[in-house]
Parts: structure tokens; C-alpha cells; sequence
């Protein structure tokens, strides 16, 4: 089965926790992740930037691991993440920021890539939200 | 045929950026033609609001985005009775054309689109 993933917290709530076991999880199964997509806080799950204390579960280097050892299309919302002061280089520098903190393998896009994931999956499974 | 997705939306015009955020949304999946529904509920509600005044919190009115929806071809509206009851607001008085469901009714609404996404 295809699954789209929406995360909607950050690293540090526990429901980007539980997306992130659930989509190890649909690999594990021998399922298909069509794409993962961070929209609202959920920005926050792709920031570079975030530093949890060492004896603590570093939830965003583990999105980040995992997006890179399956090669995964994960994509932030690119209106969200401005707001939220989640950039990337050519964002940083379009705004004049002093800092990117949005790396590969994480990929700035717009809405439609949450709806084209969606209707390209078998099943849409959301994370967070308020 | 695609797959129709119903957004829910639960906070506050007022309460940060949610209700903007699910919003944008539906108005992205209404230019794609999709066929979509948005059901205000618990706070939502509060988006349908006569008379707001956004401009004394320094805020930019939803209320005129919210009324671009019908015009990205996102027609199937609806709000909880539940919801308005609490809150005071009258189903006549609000600011879009949404239908008006019971607790019932919201259930067989779920039920009937593909997919969910509340925010």
C-alpha cells in the first residue's frame, strides 16, 4: 500500500515522534511512502537547527537520517516554513536572513505537493494539527 | 477519478495561523479541481463570525478569503450545529453559505469523503 504522510508539530511534540515510527514502520511492512509532507508547526520536525539535550531522543536528526537512508521525497511547505523562519539558501538569501537552516534532503514546495501526494496514495495519514 | 478530501478546521481565526494555513488548503485543491468539502467545527465555527473586527488584534480579515472558496469551485461547506450552539452564533447570521449538520449527520459527512485532514 501507498501511504502520504502529513506531519503537523514540531520535533519536539510527541506526534512527529509517532509519524515518524509510523512511517518506519509502512517501509517496514514492505509498504510504499509516496510522500512525506510538513505543513503548520510541522516545519519546525525539518529544522537543521534544533539542539535536544544529549540524553534526549533527537527526533529531527532522525527524520533527517531516515528521509536520507530511504531516499524519500520530503517536501515543507514552503509558506508555512517562511513564516515559521524555516529556509533554506535561496530562501535565506531571497529574504536576507543571516541563517538557512533547511538542508537537503528536505525539499521547499508549495500545497499541491500535499494534494498530488495524496491523490497518488492509497491511504492520507496526518500527524499533529490542532 | 480523484479522491475527495474533506478539510476540518477547528481553530479560531484569531488563534494563530491555523485556520489561514487550512484554509490555503482547500483554495490549493480547489485550482486543482479536486473535489473537496470544509467542515467548520469546534472553534472553526468561529471563522463564520457576522461583524468580525480583525483590524483592532492587527490581524488581516480571513472572512475575505474565506469567501474565495465558492469561487475555487469549493461549494460543499458545512458547520456543526453543535459547535454554533455553544458559541452563541446563529446559523442565519454567518458569513458564508455553509450547510448546517448535527452530530449525525457530521458522522455520515466523514464517512463519505475519501480522505480527512483536520487542523
Amino acid at each position: 500500500m501507498k501511504f502520504a504522510i502529513a506531519v503537523f508539530s514540531p520535533a519536539h511534540a510527541p506526534s512527529s515522534r509517532r509519524a515518524l515510527r509510523f512511517a518506519e514502520a509502512v517501509l517496514a511492512g514492505g509498504h510504499e511512502i509516496a510522500r512525506l509532507f510538513f505543513y503548520q508547526d510541522g516545519v519546525h520536525s525539518a529544522s537543521a537547527n534544533v539542539v535536544t539535550p544529549q540524553d534526549e531522543l533527537d527526533v529531527a536528526a532522525q527524520w533527517r537520517t531516515f528521509i536520507d537512508s530511504h531516499q524519500l521525497d520530503a517536501v515543507v511547505c514552503i509558506a508555512a516554513a517562511l513564516r515559521r523562519g524555516v529556509l533554506d539558501e535561496a530562501e535565506a538569501s531571497r529574504y536576507q536572513r543571516p541563517a538557512a537552516n533547511l538542508p537537503k534532503p528536505w525539499e521547499l514546495s508549495g500545497l499541491g505537493q500535499l494534494h498530488e501526494a495524496a491523490q497518488s496514495a492509497d491511504r492520507l495519514i496526518c500527524f499533529g494539527g490542532d | 477519478m480523484a479522491k475527495s478530501l474533506l478539510i476540518i478546521s477547528r481553530q479560531a481565526p484569531w488563534n494563530g495561523p491555523s485556520a489561514r494555513e487550512a484554509l490555503d488548503i482547500a483554495l490549493a485543491g480547489g485550482a486543482f479541481d479536486l473535489p473537496l468539502g470544509m467542515l467548520f467545527l469546534d472553534d472553526g465555527v468561529f471563522q463564520l463570525a457576522p461583524g468580525q473586527q480583525p483590524t483592532a488584534l492587527q490581524q488581516k480579515n480571513l472572512g475575505a478569503n474565506l469567501q474565495a472558496l465558492p469561487m475555487f469551485g469549493v461549494e460543499a461547506l458545512f458547520a456543526c450545529s453543535h459547535s454554533l450552539r455553544q458559541r452563541g452564533l446563529a446559523a442565519d447570521t454567518l458569513e458564508l453559505p455553509v450547510q448546517v449538520l448535527d452530530d449525525a449527520a457530521l458522522a455520515a459527512l466523514i464517512a463519505r469523503f475519501d480522505q480527512v485532514v483536520t487542523l
